[in-house]
């Protein structure tokens, strides 16, 4: 409701009082007139039209305002496909990258994933009144610098919907580190971009990417205790969430999806099967390297070609990465030189790591690697 | 919406650059000199021709060049009249200092 109306209005303050309003009138008249048919829509025509007559009334004081010209919106009108969705403008609006990356994260959840201040203040770590300034401070930019309330014309496209998905993805990955509530708030926003842009094939891979993950959290964690894909149990995974996000990287694949997010699905994809293809896996890894250029995704390459039975290749192919400062890099070249029989060297890595690591689970998994060898 | 476009440039980058570049980046200020957009804009003189003035207690003091001292230096600006920012950022991208080792900034401006 909230995003319908700041999709409406261009401006989020209005929208937040409208919709008050609108629940205030519901709660005065429903208990003696009823319920109506569609209280949804009800409460949307309703919050629409305070906000109009409040505009009107604005107008006539001072005429500092400019919105959209008013349309008139009748009162018995409560036809549900008569309110266009304006929640795809709102999402580019929000994560526009002229915006902060924090303001981009913030506004989204509170514009459209309906997430009250308070609760997205806890899900950062921050107090109230931080993300208080940092909404109002995005909010302000808006309006001040003229972001407008649309999707991007074509030529721009490709490049906001990126922002958007990075947006969605981030407050993901703050999820995944634990705030699970995030996770799936991610998952819904996903779910909504992926409607509101359905040939859109990254936004169905971003989808299935989250979905794949989602569904094995469960299995991540023995107590404190990282569990490795390997040793998951998959009796705790989510299979339904799994065949839900295999579907839409089905509909990203046959769209002709073969980006980043697509890529990473269908390397999840094919993690979650049994027994894992993991030539299939390295060959995924391989094309995202060439797409990304990113050191830790060769990596990632390397760890499926070790998989995929030939170790020592692999651990050439880490040892030409510049990762230094990574703990991963140094854990995986332990677990390489481990499998190759070169336990000194596997030691040091190890070791090398476990001074990196800054999680408790992190520390304990390689203190354990260390000790089995 | 008016916006002011603030073109800085590292000196001296103009000349280091081959025929071919220099002849597109004399095209696109004459592209921008020629938008329909632009409301008022200049070229500027290097920055050691510039002088920063204060008057504190009645006394003007005088110093010569810019006050920031950064390897950019402001080059020159542009007053737009845009719809939004978006097509305010359009403008801006096209100006030749933004792809040849310079920066645009988009400042929204006081509306009067």
């Amino acid at each position: 409701m909230l995003a319908s109306l700041v999709g409406y209005l261009h401006d989020f303050d209005k929208a937040e009082e409208a919709t008050q309003e609108a629940f205030a009138i519901a709660a005065e008249r429903w208990p003696a007139s009823g319920v109506p048919d569609n209280p949804g829509a009800w409460l949307v025509t309703t919050a629409r039209n305070r906000a109009i007559d409040r505009i009107r009334r604005e107008r006539t004081l001072a005429e500092k305002i400019h919105l959209l010209p008013v349309p008139e919106a009748v009162m018995d009108e409560f036809d549900d496909t008569a309110i266009k969705d304006e929640r795809l403008e709102l999402i580019f609006t929000c994560c526009h990258p002229a915006l902060p990356l924090e303001g981009q994260v913030a506004l989204t959840l509170r514009a459209l994933g309906g997430l009250e201040t308070a609760e997205i203040a806890r899900a950062f770590l921050v107090s109230e009144e931080t993300m208080k300034r940092r909404l109002s401070r995005a909010k302000a930019k808006i309006k001040a610098t003229g972001i407008p309330f649309a999707v991007p014309a074509a030529h721009l496209l490709p490049d906001r919907v990126d922002a958007v998905l990075a947006v969605i993805y981030l407050i993901y990955n703050e999820g995944y580190s634990g705030r699970v509530d995030l996770a799936a708030e991610a998952i819904r926003l996903g779910q909504v971009l992926a409607e509101l842009m359905p040939d859109e094939p990254e936004a169905l891979g971003l989808l299935a990417l989250m979905m794949i993950h989602h569904a094995r959290r469960r299995a991540r964690f023995s107590g404190e205790d990282l569990v490795l894909l390997d040793d998951q149990d998959r009796s705790l995974w989510d299979h339904a969430q799994i065949a839900a996000g295999r579907a839409a990287l089905d509909r990203a694949l046959a769209r002709g999806g073969h980006g980043a997010y697509v890529l990473q699905a269908a390397i999840a994809s094919l993690q979650a099967a049994e027994p894992i293809d993991w030539p299939q896996v390295a060959e995924l890894y391989r094309r995202l390297a060439d797409l990304t250029g990113s050191p830790v995704v060769e990596l990632n390459h390397a760890v499926a070609v070790a998989q995929a039975g030939d170790p020592a290749a692999a651990l050439r192919a880490v040892d030409r990465l510049d990762l230094d400062a990574y703990l991963y890099f140094h854990s995986t070249r332990g677990e390489l030189l481990r499998r190759l029989g070169r336990d000194d060297e596997a030691r040091a890595a190890y070791r090398r790591a476990l001074e990196l690591a800054a999680s408790t689970a992190e520390r304990r998994f390689l203190t354990r690697r260390l000790a089995e060898l | 919406m008016q916006y002011a476009l603030m073109i800085y440039t590292e000196p001296g980058y103009f000349e280091t650059l081959s025929e071919a570049d220099r002849a597109e980046v004399r095209a696109g200020f004459d592209a921008l000199a020629a938008d329909r957009r632009r409301v008022v804009g200049a070229q500027l003189q290097p920055a050691e021709t510039a002088t920063s003035v204060r008057v504190t207690g009645g006394r003007m003091l005088i110093t010569d060049g810019p006050f920031a001292d950064t390897k950019e230096v402001l080059g020159g600006f542009a007053l737009i009249e845009a719809a939004n920012l978006d097509e305010a950022l359009e403008v801006a991208a096209a100006i030749p200092a933004a792809r040849f080792g310079g920066v645009v900034e988009v400042w929204p401006v006081v509306a009067r």
